[in-house]
């Protein structure tokens, strides 16, 4: 049972496209900051999107989550988390344009 | 028959206890992200305050700050690999990963503490304005989490190659796992939030 359990996850596969998700998603920000193609905002914009789907990636290949029991409460804390850290930095961010 | 149902039971304790450790650290993690959280809101409102000191452009240097990024990137992956090896029972190469791992690491914070000095000789200190405390104090502590990661996954590695892999070390080594990626995700937000709006 234990092997049965264990076998799925004991390829490098995940971790090598896991990593060349994450170079791909730091080369574009690079290029899109210095080649100037888009306007300020624009750019502000689709380079913390990146950052955000770089972040999913690493959770997704790299940190185990399928692999853990307690994945539901662990998804749930890290919802709570990712709510208070939008709130905090958000909130700050755009209470500074007043 | 009935003790083997006790020794099932038993496993599926241990299973169960140890998943509930790993599950006490993400909470710690989400504490932690949370403490990132308010130096990053402190950095977003701070920035911009030169008080006459240098800006970002002129204190940034792109080739070391995507030097870094691509150092951290690639320890992400080598830790990643070192938890693939412990789950196939390698002992020995889980070790070597883990201390590539930790090289990575050394090399990433010695970039740091090089950046920040020539920062400090260049009259960039800590004390020379509002955006520069919150750089300090947001890199820094970042800086500080990867240091302590260094000694906690050499400890790890040691306490491997010791006492070879049982519930104990598979559980440590996969904690220390994934602290690791952790730290490369904030990092990835201060790439993109520090040095990349820094330098547009």
């Amino acid at each position: 049972m234990k092997e049965q359990n264990s076998t799925h996850h004991l390829s490098a596969k995940p971790y090598i496209i896991g990593f060349i998700y994450s170079l791909i998603l730091t080369i574009i920000p690079l290029v899109l900051v210095f080649n100037e193609m888009l306007d300020k905002v624009a750019l502000i914009v689709s380079i913390l999107l990146i950052a955000c789907v770089q972040f999913l990636v690493q959770i997704y290949y790299f940190m185990h989550l399928k692999e853990n029991e307690n994945r539901f409460y662990i998804i749930l804390t890290l919802a709570f988390g990712i709510v208070v850290v939008v709130t905090v930095v958000g909130g700050s961010a755009w209470v500074m344009n007043f | 028959m009935a003790s083997a149902a006790t020794a099932h039971s038993h496993d599926h304790e241990h299973h169960d206890e140890s998943s509930l450790r790993v599950f006490g650290f993400w909470i710690f993690l989400i504490t932690d992200l949370i403490l990132f959280a308010v130096l990053f809101a402190t950095y977003v409102v701070l920035q911009g305050r030169y008080n006459g000191g240098p800006t970002e452009a002129e204190l940034f240097s792109v080739p070391i700050f995507v030097t870094s990024t691509f150092i951290l990137l690639t320890s992400s992956f080598t830790s990643g690999l070192a938890i693939l090896q412990l789950q196939k029972g390698k002992v020995k190469s889980t070790v070597v990963w883990l201390l590539i791992t930790v090289l990575l690491g050394i090399a990433f914070v010695g970039l740091e503490i090089e950046e920040f000095m020539t920062m400090v000789h260049e009259g960039a200190t800590i004390s020379t304005s509002a955006f520069l405390s919150a750089f300090f104090v947001l890199v820094g502590t970042h800086g500080l989490h990867v240091s302590v990661g260094i000694i906690w996954m050499t400890s790890a590695a040691i306490q491997l190659a010791r006492h070879g892999i049982n519930d104990v070390t598979t559980r440590k080594v996969n904690i220390v796992g994934i602290y690791w990626h952790f730290l490369d995700v904030v990092w990835i937000f201060i790439f993109t939030v520090v040095y990349l709006m820094g330098v547009m």
